[in-house]
């Protein structure tokens, strides 16, 4: 059953969440980042590109509808950081675009659609450490899949879904791909 | 090997075209040309499908030695020239020390001789030290055992007007003739590459064809204005060709020479920049090797001259700017001139007998070379494959030095035998002594 | 992108881009604490200089740097190519301390060629005599599209951009890259100068030529000054050095007729006074030296591209 109460579609193509669902998961997500960070004190979200990024702003825009407190929002690449650099051709950059106060001192909330292997977040964290030193850093993400390779856990998650290392985790967001759902497929995207 | 040699079913190249006959060499002379000779005690060579032509001629060689053994030497290309079936070449005379004395050329003579493998005949140089300062000593060179007529300061150009007048008229003495190497040095300084399009785009200093068609014009005109015979070296643009041709139709007398390359490459194959591709005169325009082609065709451009350049390895394998001018040719010229000539139409067989052993014997007034074949002449004679499968060239050859600019493009035939006054210096495409 | 990158002819439009684009996202590296990423880790950059010059060969090697590259600095003078080494030997040394790239800047056209025969890492063309310097090209296209594009920039090529280069271009690399890279990325180029520093066949190049540099003023939005070297007037190339600034030099004069938005570049180092005035040099208007910290940034994502993965990224563009 999903989290709305109606049946969850099949494996195959289909969506196992609609837009109702991420739109609740983010609500959730918000009010938990108040929760742990005292009313958003000093946290600074910074979305991973590409689909992190418009997540980040979504709960940015939630937490000050919430509490009327302004989140500073920004964006981390993390390209450069990344373990598998020499097994594929050298890739576009990302945007790095950080708040003007920075992120020394802060609670930094990174902010990613999926997470898997764990490895793009500690190229995250790697990245971080050469912009500043947070106070905190934690970890906010839409999917958490499993399959962890590194010891990395999420502080937020949207929704757990079990997949098989065969299955490939879509995930639409409207400012990107005009419309909102998370989808499994076998092996590439549907088309 | 001595003893005689019956030529069977050869394709012989005579003034009517070609007409299938055998050739009985006997002596150092042909002594019976016809159909179903006997073959009393004569080896016999089938050579039913091959060319018989003249043996080649080759005015224009650098043989490199003395001096720079380690790019040539007289044995060493004279093996590629009978490989390339010339029987006779004429050594340039940019040696060290140049071959500006009776002792030098008499020094190359003789190597040529022990050799064995081709007539060696030494040119003299015009300047003593192709310095273009004062002249060689020219009447000397001509009356020593090397028996010099033909003269050049190939490599350098006679660029004093004053000088090449004196060397011009000097020569009528005993019948030489000066070989100019055209290249106006004003025009060329630090030059590296046909000044056009490519050299623009490469960032290479150009060398533009007025350079050389200056110096012609002007020594066309020396020569008529003094009654001398000038003959112009490696003509490699359509405007040279031009003005040999107005120079020829005034009934002046001037010849002139083409090498194989310009017959065939361009200077597109510069975009690499290989220096193998590297040359003096420089490759030039599609549009100059078609005119090149058509000079050569009608006679305007008297002959194909090899300009063999050995260099070492560590000259070529450089930056484009620090490499040597310069490409081997011997061994590849008759293959390019089928190429570019016969197979594309432009001449005939009897035309490349005339273009590369008649008319370069003429110009270089050797006697014993050059003759058409008939009975009673020498026997000097190539046999030529024209229907050999197109093979990819070797870099690897006779010659001491790999500076090819064919290497691994397919050129069609074969040179299968050389003889040299009845001895076989080349048999089945391979040297014979 | 190809493995070597030695002349702007082997950029597409959309390699172009990529490298502007990467480097627009680089450039913020220079405002942070920690001026480094760990992008080339364990990679060798040699930096192979046969012609003095200070400054790109800092420029590559803070780049290199930058990336956490390792940097050896080979220049030709008191080694051993000063005693006779052969280009070719230099390459075989280099290839057995495995360099994974070669930056080199050499007194002959097509050397750079030549090395990426020899060697099997990639070879970064850093200026081969008259022929072309494809890296600064692409900080002056970059620096172009920043001035004039701003906060828009990204992502954008020059299209309908007007730029005139003005000198000797007969033995410029730089004339030759830029005409290259900049009409590539849709700029509309005119060349400046006498006739006698014009190569023949000009015509064929993907610019316009003026005899004048004047007329071609009022109509640009880049002037790109290219030095003139003093030697060129004993080969007589032009009668003197005064009437060559009098008939193409940039001064204020000049400058006041170009339009308000228009910027002038230079490659440097400059002859102030010949080619260019120092009113102009230090001006707003100048990007010289905006330039010099563009091509950090340019070269640092030129050999990103060319060492940050395995093969070379495929660009639909």
């Amino acid at each position: 059953m999903g989290a709305t109460g109606h049946p969850v579609a099949g494996r195959d193509g289909l969506a196992v969440l609609d837009a109702e669902e991420i739109r609740r998961s983010l609500t959730r997500i918000a009010h938990e980042i108040l929760e742990r960070t005292h009313g958003g004190d000093g946290v600074v979200l910074l979305g991973i590109p590409t689909r992190g990024v418009p997540l980040a702003r979504r709960l940015a825009a939630r937490i000050g509808e919430f509490e009327g407190v302004e989140v500073p929002c920004g964006s981390l690449d993390v390209t450069m950081h990344r373990d598998d650099l020499r097994f594929r051709p050298a890739r576009a950059l990302g945007r790095t675009d950080l708040p003007p106060s920075g992120v020394d001192g802060k609670t930094v909330v990174l902010v990613d659609d999926v997470l898997y292997s764990g490895r793009t977040v500690r190229a995250a964290l790697d990245a971080l450490t050469d912009l500043g030193r947070p106070r905190a850093v934690q970890l906010a993400v839409l999917v958490d899949r499993g399959h962890r390779e590194l010891p990395i856990r999420a502080d937020y998650v949207g929704k757990n879904l079990p997949t098989s290392q065969r299955e490939v985790v879509h995930v639409l967001l409207a400012e990107v791909d005009a419309q909102d759902a998370v989808m499994i497929s076998d092996e590439g995207r549907p088309s | 090997m001595s003893g005689s040699w019956l030529i069977k079913g050869a394709e012989v190249a005579g003034s009517g075209g070609l007409a299938v006959a055998d050739l009985l060499l006997t002596g150092g002379t042909i002594t019976a040309i016809g159909a179903g000779l006997s073959e009393a005690g004569a080896q016999v060579l089938d050579a039913s499908g091959l060319i018989a032509l003249p043996g080649l001629v080759d005015l224009h060689t650098h043989l490199r030695e003395p001096g720079r053994e380690d790019a040539e030497t007289v044995e060493t290309g004279t093996r590629a020239a009978a490989l390339g079936g010339f029987t006779a070449v004429h050594a340039m005379a940019n040696t060290e020390p140049v071959a500006d004395t009776a002792g030098v050329v008499e020094q190359v003579w003789r190597l040529g001789r022990e050799a064995g493998y081709c007539d060696v005949q030494p040119v003299g140089a015009v300047t003593a030290g192709l310095a273009g300062a004062r002249l060689a000593e020219l009447g000397t060179m001509a009356d020593s055992a090397a028996h010099v007529r033909v003269f050049s300061d190939d490599g350098r150009c006679v660029a004093d007007p004053l000088l090449m007048r004196r060397a011009l008229e000097y020569v009528k003495a005993f019948d030489g003739v000066i070989a100019q190497h055209a290249q106006d040095p004003r025009l060329t300084e630090g030059a590296q590459l046909n000044e056009g399009e490519i050299s623009g785009r490469l960032g290479l200093a150009g060398w533009p064809a007025v350079a050389e068609e200056a110096i012609i014009a002007r020594d066309c005109l020396l020569a008529a204005h003094v009654g001398s015979a000038l003959h112009v070296c490696h003509v490699s643009t359509a405007g040279s060709a031009e003005i040999i041709r107005w120079a020829k139709s005034k009934g002046w007398p001037v010849t002139a020479e083409v090498t194989p390359h310009h017959l065939l490459l361009t200077d597109e194959l510069a975009v690499g920049y290989d220096p193998v591709f590297k040359v003096n005169p420089p490759l030039r325009t599609a549009a100059d090797v078609a005119e090149l082609r058509r000079a050569l065709a009608d006679g305007t451009i008297d002959c194909v001259a090899t300009d063999h350049a050995p260099h070492p390895v560590e000259a070529k394998e450089t930056e484009w700017s620090e490499a040597a001018f310069g490409m081997t040719g011997l061994e590849t010229a008759l293959r390019v001139v089928q190429q570019a000539m016969v197979d594309t139409g432009l001449l005939d067989w009897p035309g490349v007998a005339d273009r590369m052993s008649v008319r370069p014997a003429r110009i270089g007034r050797l006697t014993g070379q050059g003759a058409p074949l008939a009975v009673g002449g020498p026997a000097n004679l190539t046999l030529y494959d024209p229907a050999a499968p197109a093979e990819p060239v070797s870099a690897a050859g006779a010659s001491k030095s790999r500076n090819t600019p064919f290497a691994g493009m397919p050129l069609p035939g074969r040179v299968v035998a050389t003889f040299l006054r009845g001895t076989p210096t080349v048999l089945d495409g391979k040297l014979a002594r | 992108m190809k493995r070597h990158l030695i002349s702007a002819a082997d950029l597409s439009r959309g390699d172009a881009l990529l490298i502007l684009d990467t480097a627009e996202e680089l450039a913020s590296l220079a405002d942070r604490p920690i001026k480094k990423l760990p992008t080339l880790r364990g990679r060798t950059v040699v930096n192979l200089f046969f012609e003095d010059s200070t400054r790109t060969r800092i420029s590559f090697e803070a780049a290199a740097k930058r990336l956490s590259a390792d940097v050896i600095n080979f220049s030709a003078k008191g080694s051993s190519v000063a005693k006779g080494e052969s280009l070719k030997d230099t390459a075989l040394t280099l290839e057995a301390m495995g360099a994974d790239a070669v930056v080199i800047r050499h007194s002959a056209s097509g050397a750079a060629h030549r090395l990426a025969g020899w060697v099997r890492g990639s070879v970064v063309n850093a200026g081969d005599g008259t022929h072309e310097h494809p890296t600064q090209a692409l900080l002056d296209a970059f620096t172009i599209r920043r001035r004039l594009k701003g906060a828009t920039a990204r992502g954008t090529a020059l299209d309908g951009i007007r730029v005139t280069i003005v000198g000797d271009v007969l033995h410029s690399r730089v004339a030759r890259s830029n005409v290259l890279l900049l009409s590539t990325l849709g700029a509309e180029v005119t060349l400046a100068a006498p006739p006698t520093l014009l190569p023949l066949a000009v015509d064929t190049w993907p610019c316009a030529v003026s005899y004048e540099l004047d007329s071609e003023l009022p109509k640009s939005d880049v002037v790109m000054m290219l030095r003139v070297q003093q030697e060129r007037m004993t080969a007589a190339y032009f009668p003197s050095v005064r009437e060559y600034s009098r008939r193409y030099g940039m001064d204020a004069a000049r400058m006041a007729k170009m339009p308000d938005h228009a910027i002038v570049m230079h490659p440097g180092p400059m002859n102030r006074g010949v080619e260019i005035a120092a009113e102009v040099a230090d001006s707003v208007r100048s990007t010289i030296v905006e330039q010099v910290a563009n091509g950090v940034t340019t070269r640092m994502a030129v050999l990103y591209l060319l060492l940050g993965g395995t093969e070379f990224p495929e660009v639909t563009s």
